[in-house]
């Protein structure tokens, strides 16, 4: 199974109190170094609370925001920084609120040739082929191509985004949170077109979200992100079933589900990014936290078989 | 364009602006061509003479020119002289602020700093500094005119540019391939060009001021030219003498300038997507009540809603938020209310206590009460006293439903304070004691933290501890988990839990996910399209739901635990309340939909457990025949 | 709070410096050399070159810039050749006239337009913010000085309840009744404009803050109506109000100049313009740097009330 993408340290920091001139007064880490591999045609989920990184680590994938460090491959080519138009064929992103990604002054059809023309210099008639062909994979009407963006529901105007996306004909589509703006009828419609989609246009995902059912439901394999890290990663089915990071246990717990108690009322908090900690982020809520975690910060490691976890003191089975 | 104009002229003020200034231009447009006297023509033996005097309309002047002829010029020329000086300072402003805003960084740095640099000088200093260069003249005075408002331009523009630079399609431009031109240009610009447009129409008047202004100091129009400021300047010497010379010039400038200030705020507000609709009205202290009967009371519960009616009106639509709602709610239970955004939960829950926004909201019938007592058209003293004593709320955003200004301490004081007027240092320490009822750390120390320093978790606990303030027997929870992580919520919910137990408190919790009902509620309600489809305990719903709706949404919710799977979806979109269907709200997306779903009101029908449909799920009818 | 002044003050220093920049270039493109503007134009050439000499005018720009800004931190502002005394003097003579009437009208314009937005916002589309809206209107167009010349006609010369012009009665005036009765015309023909625009503003802002979820909190809360009024929402829409009273109390101080002229008021304004059209231009320039100067201090305070009043600004 060859690699479609994979990142190798990648992170990015902010700088805060910028000055007119002169270095600024501090810097915090929004992703600390990461390294992920997705195989060709895999959903890799990406999940982790607000704050957490997960739209820098996508923007970055994408081209647009510069990594701090660190390298992106696409199909094991380096990919070249300075061109997005390099990553926009390649790699394509698809956002978290339908309506704010379309420009209300622009028809559908303006929005729709705009990476055609762009990116693969379509004109004329291939380019009105083009976009029917691209309407009717996300199931619109061509009629709707003549009318402005506010004209349209949540989970309509996300089968746009997603059809520009598709218009760049990319490898790879970034999903950032692509149905947390929607209504929960309409998000299992729109899950269960990008299921579709990447079959028959033989995509790879990276696929984020805060809901844990959600990519659970659309992955194959899921990494789980805490205050800028990766702490774990594993198969989708074990992943949450038999969590090995003490964070991702914590997760599973917390989200709500039918019939299972709830948990007692703790309090616990991320850590401040200004002041990061030593050691292991997740030391101050985890009751597995020893003197070696708050001094020593844990690597991501294989715990058994497919399953990775950076954690000093990973849960058993 | 059309609906533009046709919201323009809707503006009565507008419209009489437009009608006045169009009046104004046609006239200095035609002035050359009127059979007027020549307006610099002097005769000093026609000194001052009074208006409707022969052959002067009105008047002549201290060398006996006339001042009609004389307005008229002078019309023209402060005119076309206000009209150029905005459009220069709002297209360099414009052009400036687009640039910084776009690019920020050091661009926007450096150029924001000159701009700050020249809004350091009160106004007219510069453009006197700029007449003091170039000499007295109209030209001149034109130019220091739209030098001294460009920063003021440039400020505004980059402001809104920034807005837009951030926002989602131009990363999405970029991700299409466009370069930094491109998106400037097809992108950007086309979203700033309505606020250059406002910028401008409502700087046109002050534009027009201040060339006058500087006339009027004899630094502009120069002698025998006259516009309008230097009219006012040359009769001022006169000004008891013969008031005319003054007050006609003087009353031209404030019709152009009040015409062309009406006429600009109507173009404002009809550029303006909020205005447009309504959202800019103030929310009154209660909801305005437009009901015809009041329903007889059905329950004795501890809060019980009847048949509620709660519309919103804008403009000609009417918007049915929530139709028939028929709620109760006992001491110490829980009760769950779920549905999807937009089903009228949020507005059910906010008509208890007149809260829901008015204008456009309007309660037309139903009551609420609270044992016994109709809440509905009650006077406003009457909820204000209940509000927060016996029914509180938490709302879903901790950060925008706090007061950022003032410390969390003071909110909760004043929360105690104004039911119970007990001494400050007695309400402080209740506040304390609240904050730690809620499990906040430190509690004693947060008193005195403002809300943006608390974390999302830690703000919605200040929140309960605030609705907990006084008391209440019931508590109204709207989405209160909504906008926290999975790990913050479950902390939240057991809060919630705990607190009900050991208080013994009633909660009507408002949620959208299935999960959070089935953990915390005894009962549930589920709304579509404003209306409740179906009731009855949580268990019982959950496991064998009777309405298609309630079993289809639950079947589309992926659940934890589930593996990779394809969702059952139901297809099309919730019904818009403004144009709800006759008969099932749910018909145009059922598969069980028959002719008899489409036509009449279907009722809700059933004992513990209710539905509305006529042709309920079949688990469910089957449990029905089995007990 | 105290760093936060002291940062304040300081970033002004740079402000300052780009204003005498400013300034200084300004003057120096003026066409035509101060010399023959002070002597005649029918003076020798020698006369002027000596006087030029003399001015310091034959030094490169920039080192005209440093002597003037030098003198300037001595409190050396020059002399004006046509009153023939120090600058600073006649500034600070003058200054504190326009202090009386702009401080006055921006009192003024600051209350009643704040208490204006306010009631206009809550009865919105009342009677009471009807009126308003009127007045405001005609407030913003009119101009303050056909304004005061219609309240001299009306008031002073109709009526006679009020003097015509001036800041003291020239016989038997100087004490504080006769300046209040010299003051009011012109302050409120100043204040009108401004007022309109602080009105206008902050009935904006009031309408903007009422339709917050934190007024639907207090409300909920069971918070008496007017305290959600002149209490919650007044205060955060203060938020937005502030910044704009620092930039309309540089709209007052410019009014004053059109005011000081109608009404004879002996104020810095009225001495400008009289020194552009003479060329007078140490004391344009000096009059400049130093209401300049006022304005900048002006706005750092009115930044500190800013950050006084919320907590979300870094201090
Ligand atoms: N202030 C308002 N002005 C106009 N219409 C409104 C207003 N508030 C709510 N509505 C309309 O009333 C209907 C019901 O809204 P409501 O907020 O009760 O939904 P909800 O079920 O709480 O949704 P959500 O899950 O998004 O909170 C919606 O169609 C909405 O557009
Ligand atoms: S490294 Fe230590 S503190 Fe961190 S998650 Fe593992 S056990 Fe807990
Ligand atoms: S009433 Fe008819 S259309 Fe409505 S839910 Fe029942 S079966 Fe479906
Ligand atoms: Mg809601």
């Amino acid at each position: 199974m060859s690699l479609a993408l994979k990142t190798t340290d990648l992170a990015k920091s902010f700088d805060i109190g910028k000055r007119l001139f002169g270095p600024p007064r501090a810097q915090v880490y929004a992703v600390r170094p990461v390294s992920l591999d997705v195989a060709q045609g895999e959903t890799l989920g990406i999940v982790g609370e607000s704050g957490c990184g997960k739209s820098t680590l996508a923007r970055m994938l994408v081209g647009l925001s510069p990594p701090s460090a660190g390298e992106i491959e696409i199909e094991g080519r380096a990919l070249d920084r300075a061109d997005p138009a390099a990553f926009g064929r390649l790699i394509q992103y698809v956002f978290q609120d339908p309506v704010s990604s379309l420009n209300p002054r622009k028809t559908i059809r303006q929005i729709m040739e705009a990476p055609l023309r762009q990116l693969h210099g379509m004109r004329g008639a291939a380019l009105e082929a083009r976009i029917a062909e691209l309407f009717d994979a996300v199931n619109l009407r061509p009629e709707f191509l003549d009318r402005y963006p506010h004209e349209f529901s949540g989970g309509q105007a996300q089968r746009i985004g997603i059809a520009r996306a598709l218009a760049a004909s990319p490898r790879i589509l970034i999903l950032d949170e692509p149905v947390s703006a929607l209504d929960v009828s309409v998000q299992a419609q729109v899950l269960n077109l990008l299921a579709d989609l990447k079959v028959e246009f033989n995509l790879t995902y990276l696929f984020i979200s805060h809901d844990l059912a959600v990519v659970e439901a659309v992955s194959d394999r899921i990494a789980v992100l805490y205050f800028g890290s990766v702490v774990e990663t594993g198969p989708a089915e074990k992943v949450f079933a038999a969590p090995r990071h003490p964070y991702t246990k914590l997760l599973a717990d917390s989200a709500p589900v039918v019939g299972r108690p709830l948990g007692g009322a703790q309090s616990g908090e991320l850590p401040d990014p200004l002041n990061p900690p030593p050691g292991c982020a997740f030391a101050g809520r985890c009751p597995r936290a020893s003197a070696l975690c708050r001094a020593e910060v844990p690597r991501l490691r294989a715990i058994e078989g497919d399953q990775f976890a950076a954690c000093h003191h990973p849960r058993d089975a | 364009m059309k609906l533009f104009l046709s919201l323009l002229f809707r503006n009565r003020l507008a419209a009489f602006g437009a009608v006045v200034l169009a009046i104004i231009v046609i006239l200095a447009v035609l002035t050359p061509l009127l059979p007027l006297h020549p307006p610099n023509a002097t005769n000093t033996a026609n000194r001052y003479l009074r208006p409707l005097a022969d052959g002067h309309l009105l008047g002549t002047d201290h060398l006996g020119r006339d001042l009609l002829s004389r307005l008229l010029w002078g019309t023209r020329l402060s005119l076309a002289v206000g009209f150029a000086a905005a459009l220069i300072a709002g297209l360099a402003g414009a052009a400036i602020g687009v640039m910084a805003g776009y690019f920020g960084g050091r661009t926007d740095n450096v150029t924001m700093r000159g701009i700050d640099m020249l809004m350091a000088f009160p106004y007219i200093l510069l453009a006197l500094a700029i007449v003091a260069v170039l000499g007295p003249g109209l030209l001149n005075a034109l130019i220091a005119v739209a030098v001294v408002n460009i920063p003021f331009f440039a400020r505004n523009i980059r402001g809104v540019t920034v807005g837009i630079a951030h926002r989602e399609f131009i990363d999405a431009a970029r991700l299409a391939g466009m370069g930094h031109a491109r998106i400037l240009l097809t992108e950007v610009v086309p979203n700033i060009v309505p606020v250059v447009v406002i910028a401008m129409s409502t700087t046109i008047g002050w534009m027009i001021l201040e060339t006058a202004g500087l006339s009027f100091l004899g630094l502009g129009s120069q002698p025998p030219q006259a516009d309008l400021g230097s009219m006012l300047g040359e009769a001022r010497s006169a000004l008891i003498t013969a008031p005319h010379t003054s007050i006609v010039p003087g009353v031209m400038i404030l019709l152009i300038v009040m015409s062309v200030n009406l006429l600009g705020d109507g173009i404002r507000d009809a550029l303006d997507p909020r205005l447009r609709s309504g959202a800019l009205a103030r929310p009154m202290a209660a909801t305005r009540v437009d009901r015809r009967d009041v329903p007889p009371a059905q329950g004795d519960g501890l809060l019980t809603i009847d048949a509620l009616d709660t519309q919103f009106q804008i403009g000609k639509r009417i918007y049915k938020a929530v139709n028939q709602v028929s709620l109760d709610l006992r001491p110490g239970e829980c009760l769950g209310l779920i549905g999807e955004s937009g089903s009228g939960k949020s507005v059910t829950a906010l008509s208890v206590m007149g809260l829901v926004a008015s204008p456009p909201g309007v309660i037309t019938g139903g009551a609420v009460r609270l044992e016994g007592q109709d809440l509905i058209g009650a006077p406003y003293e009457v909820l204000r006293s209940l509000r927060g004593r016996r029914v509180a709320y938490i709302f879903q955003d901790p950060l925008s439903t706090l007061h950022p200004l003032y410390r969390i301490g003071d909110q909760l004081t004043e929360a105690i304070r104004v039911h119970d007027p007990v001494s400050h240092a007695e309400a402080h320490k209740r506040a304390v004691k609240l904050l730690e009822d809620v499990r906040i750390p430190n509690a004693a120390a947060r008193m005195c933290a403002y809300p943006h320093e608390l974390s999302g978790g830690m703000r919605q606990r200040v929140g309960i501890a605030m609705a907990l303030a006084n008391d209440p027997d019931i508590i109204i929870a709207d989405e209160p988990t909504t906008a926290l992580d999975v790990t913050v919520q479950a902390q939240i919910l057991a809060l919630l839990d705990e607190l009900r137990q050991s208080r013994g408190l009633a909660i009507l919790f408002i949620t959208h996910d299935f999960g959070v009902v089935g953990q915390l509620c005894d009962r549930v309600a589920v709304m579509y399209g404003g209306r409740i489809v179906e009731t009855g305990p949580t268990a019982e719903v959950l496991a064998a739901p009777a309405h298609p709706y309630t079993r289809r949404l639950i079947a589309c919710v992926p659940e934890l635990g589930q593996g990779q799977r394809v969702l059952a979806a139901i297809p099309g979109l919730p019904p818009a309340v403004d144009q709800l269907p006759d008969g099932c709200a749910f018909a145009p997306r059922c598969e069980k939909a028959r002719a008899a779903c489409k036509s009449g009101e279907i009722a809700l029908t059933g004992a513990t457990r209710k539905v509305r449909c006529l042709y309920p799920e079949e688990a469910h009818v089957a449990r029905a025949e089995n007990h | 709070m105290g760093g936060y002044i002291l940062k304040r003050l300081l970033s002004a220093i740079p402000v300052l410096l780009g204003i005498t920049v400013i300034v200084f270039l300004i003057m120096a493109m003026i066409p035509g050399d101060p010399a023959t503007a002070i002597l005649g134009s029918f003076a020798t050439p020698e006369n002027v070159e000596r006087l030029n000499r003399f001015l310091g005018l034959d030094e490169p720009l920039w080192r005209q810039y440093f002597i003037w800004l030098g003198n300037m931190l001595q409190g050396d502002f020059g002399r004006s050749f046509a009153l023939n005394r120090p600058v600073l003097d006649e500034i600070l003579d003058r200054f504190s006239a326009t202090l009386i009437l702009a401080g006055t009208a921006f009192i003024l314009c600051a209350v009643l337009g704040i208490v204006a937005g306010v009631v206009s916002a809550s009865r919105q589309y009342g009677l009471a913010d009807k009126a308003i809206t009127f007045v405001v209107i005609l407030g913003i167009s009119v101009p303050s000085f056909f304004l005061g010349m219609m309240m001299i006609l009306l008031f002073a010369v109709q009526l006679r309840w009020l003097p015509v012009s001036g800041m003291f009665s020239i016989w038997g005036g100087g004490n504080l009744p006769d300046l209040i009765r010299h003051l009011t015309m012109p302050a409120i023909a100043l204040a009108v404009v401004a007022t309109g625009v602080v009105a206008r503003l902050s009935r904006g802002a009031m309408l903007e803050v009422l339709r917050q979820d934190f007024i639907r909190t207090a409300r909920a809360k069971g918070v008496p109506e007017r305290r959600v009024i002149w209490g919650h929402a007044l205060r955060a829409a203060m938020v937005g109000i502030i910044p704009v009273l620092g930039i309309q109390a540089g709209f007052v101080l410019s009014g004053a100049v059109y005011i000081e002229i109608v009404f004879q008021w002996p104020g810095v304004g009225r001495m400008l313009v009289d020194a552009i059209l003479r060329r007078d231009i140490l004391l344009v320039q000096g009059g400049v740097v130093f209401i300049a100067a006022c304005y900048v201090g002006f706005n750092i305070v009115v930044d500190v009330a800013q950050a006084m009043l919320d907590p979300r600004i870094k201090t």
